[in-house]
């Protein structure tokens, strides 16, 4: 018998007697595992996380072309606006001329909050989809982190991007509007954080489904449930306008699916100038204020999404 | 004292009707090279993902550094190069090795010293800076192997880690297992290059439709399989026949005037050598034979051609 054989036959020794004497749980000494570090803790991991994700943003430049393509949003709305104001004749009444700004003004809120609306189920469709898809989670998730801690830092990196979109965007709206009119619609900080609860909504949503499905389903399907969000929302208008009791219920139905038009509606009816409401059913404007139980809904609906995604990313094989 | 690094039984792994892990068994010592072989879908890299906590078992049980699969603590201690690693290319190659340790818990201090030598190590030093969308795959991949070891782990997983790599590249890698190994590190390594596994594993398991077939100390199946060509004319069946009479002998192949046998040893040679003189055949040579790796890897993976 040879010194190698010697050598594996006590180490096959060794491992029958290891079996034998000491539960499996025992076998590795914990020196070593005193020494290794934990990894980075739940707060370290989310900051991580969302630092990463942010950057992306920047490094991919997703974050410069929506400023560049929001300055051009912008200065669209400034020049028009401009245009239009001057176009007024002196002798309008104050009222009136406020009234037509306040128009123009939620017109472009409304194509502001479409635009953050897109760019939350847009820009986060891949974030976890694209991936597990491509492999890139994997040396990611075999390191000591929560997948769920994964999974909420990417969330915060997101709302660190759609918070301030919303404030360039929306924010730069009002703000144009109050220059040139040095007219500041009612309740402005609440239609913003309105606006920026649907941008928060459908990136849980989103990134609930991106931990089923691909990227492109996922942002498919966000976007379908806002489709039929906003044909909901219109369906109930209408129904309110007419009387039609199964058309609001209908509405009401579609809005607790997806509650992203609802918040839309609630934050132009405290925005939008009184003329608007009595003009009847538009996409711009709201005949019907969801109520502050439906916001609430909403917000926890938010919640939940974001939940539902860490849950179901934890409980996947990647 | 020997210990088990991983310490797996039963492993199974299920998707729905199909299998794609029947049975997982095996132990791997501290401190060894241990090489996991298959064809194209035999399992292997469910069983790693498996090991790892990336897929959970169906079925068994599986102990990593002593504890069960997955926990914070054991992942705390691996190391891991996917086989089709992606990383975040718009990072530079400090960037994703320094983003790494961070995630390892490695404090600010250590990475700043650790990142750049980690980098020199596998030939980035002078590319530390540049984006990963630069690189070529085989550059990609060294920036990978840099964040498997960024963490010092007591286990290293390694998925096809020579793919894409120049011969310089494989050169390195298997130098870094080998300073693993010195580190007192395990390291798994799943590869297609049996060559790479030959110089760099102290053992090996094979996996064939989710099943470990077969574990061998490298290089004892010489031992168990020793193997002679005989170039040789006039063997006829007298001489075969006879030949299948010696103890343990078995006939390889045989064509024309070349003869393979598997013998137990080769103090039985002048046995064999005789029985066929004394049959009538005429010996030009007689050469021992060597089996490798990928001869073993072809006679336990028999005709399954993998998918």
């Amino acid at each position: 018998m040879n010194d190698e054989t010697i050598d594996l036959q006590i180490a096959a020794d060794d491992r029958k007697q290891l079996a034998v004497e000491t539960p499996r749980e025992a076998r590795w000494d914990a020196s070593a595992e005193a020494d290794a570090p934990r990894g980075p803790g739940i707060f370290g991991t989310v900051m991580l996380m969302a630092r990463i994700t942010f950057r992306e943003a920047v490094r991919r430049r997703i974050l410069w072309i929506a400023a560049i393509a929001g300055v051009a949003f912008l200065g669209l709305f400034a020049a028009g606006q401009h245009a239009m104001i001057r176009s007024i004749p002196p002798n309008v009444p104050a009222i009136n001329r406020r009234e037509g700004i306040g128009v123009m003004t939620l017109m472009v809120l409304y194509a502001g909050s479409m635009m953050t609306s897109l760019m939350a189920a847009l820009t986060s469709c891949d974030t976890l989809a694209g991936e597990i898809e491509s492999g890139t989670i994997h040396a990611i998730a075999t390191k000591p982190v929560c997948r769920w801690c994964l999974v909420l830092g990417k969330w915060l990196g997101f709302i660190w991007l759609l918070t301030l979109y919303v404030l360039f965007i929306e924010g730069g709206t009002i703000a144009i509007s109050w220059i040139e009119s040095r007219h500041l619609p009612p309740h402005t900080a609440g239609a913003l954080g309105l606006i920026w609860l649907q941008a928060v909504l459908l990136l849980g949503v989103t990134m609930a489904f991106g931990t089923r499905f691909s990227a492109l389903t996922s942002g498919a399907c966000t976007l379908g449930l806002y489709g039929m969000a906003f044909v909901g929302g219109w369906i109930e208008q209408i129904g309110a306008l007419r009387r039609i009791k199964t058309c609001e219920e209908l509405g009401i139905v579609a809005s607790l699916i997806m509650p992203s038009d609802a918040l839309w509606r609630r934050a132009a009816s405290i925005i939008q100038p009184p003329v608007f409401g009595s003009l009847g059913a538009s996409p711009f404007s709201s005949t019907t204020e969801p109520s502050t139980a439906m916001v609430l809904y909403t917000a926890i609906y938010a919640v939940l999404a974001l939940i539902l995604a860490q849950i179901l990313f934890e409980r996947r094989d990647l | 004292m020997a210990a088990l690094t991983i310490d797996a039984a039963g492993l199974r792994k299920d998707y729905g009707g199909r299998t794609a892990v029947r049975d997982l068994t095996l132990q791997v010592r501290r401190g060894e090279a241990f090489g996991f072989l298959g064809p194209n879908g035999a399992g292997k890299s469910t069983s790693i993902k498996m090991l790892l906590g990336l897929v959970k078992p169906t079925q068994g049980s599986a102990l990593l550094l002593g504890q069960p699969l997955g926990t914070r603590e054991v992942r705390a201690r691996i190391g891991f190069l996917p086989e089709h690693f992606r990383f975040y290319d718009w990072l530079s190659a400090t960037e994703l090795v320094t983003f790494h340790g961070r995630l390892c818990g490695l404090a600010e201090r250590v990475l700043r010293e650790r990142v750049p030598r980690l980098l020199e190590r596998v030939g980035l030093g002078s590319h530390r800076s540049k984006p990963l969308r630069s690189f070529s795959k085989g550059m990609m991949q060294r920036a990978g192997l840099a964040q498997a070891i960024v963490n010092e782990p007591d286990i290293l997983f390694l998925d096809e880690p020579t793919s894409g790599l120049d011969p310089g590249g494989r050169k390195l890698v298997r130098d870094v297992i080998r300073e693993q190994r010195n580190r007192g590190a395990t390291v798994f390594l799943n590869s297609h290059l049996l060559g790479e596994v030959e110089q760099s594993c102290d053992r090996i398991a094979f996996i064939r439709k989710g099943e470990i077939v077969g574990m061998h100390e490298m290089g004892d199946w010489q031992a168990d399989r020793a193997e002679v060509e005989i170039h040789a004319a006039n063997l006829n069946s007298a001489a075969l026949a006879r030949l299948s009479a010696v103890g343990g002998v078995a006939i390889v192949s045989h064509e024309a005037r070349k003869l393979r046998l598997r013998v137990p040893n080769e103090d039985c040679l002048p046995e064999v050598v005789r029985c066929l003189v004394e049959s009538g055949a005429d010996i030009f040579s007689v050469v021992p034979q060597r089996v490798s790796l990928e001869d073993l890897f072809l006679q336990t993976m028999g005709s399954d051609p993998g998918l």
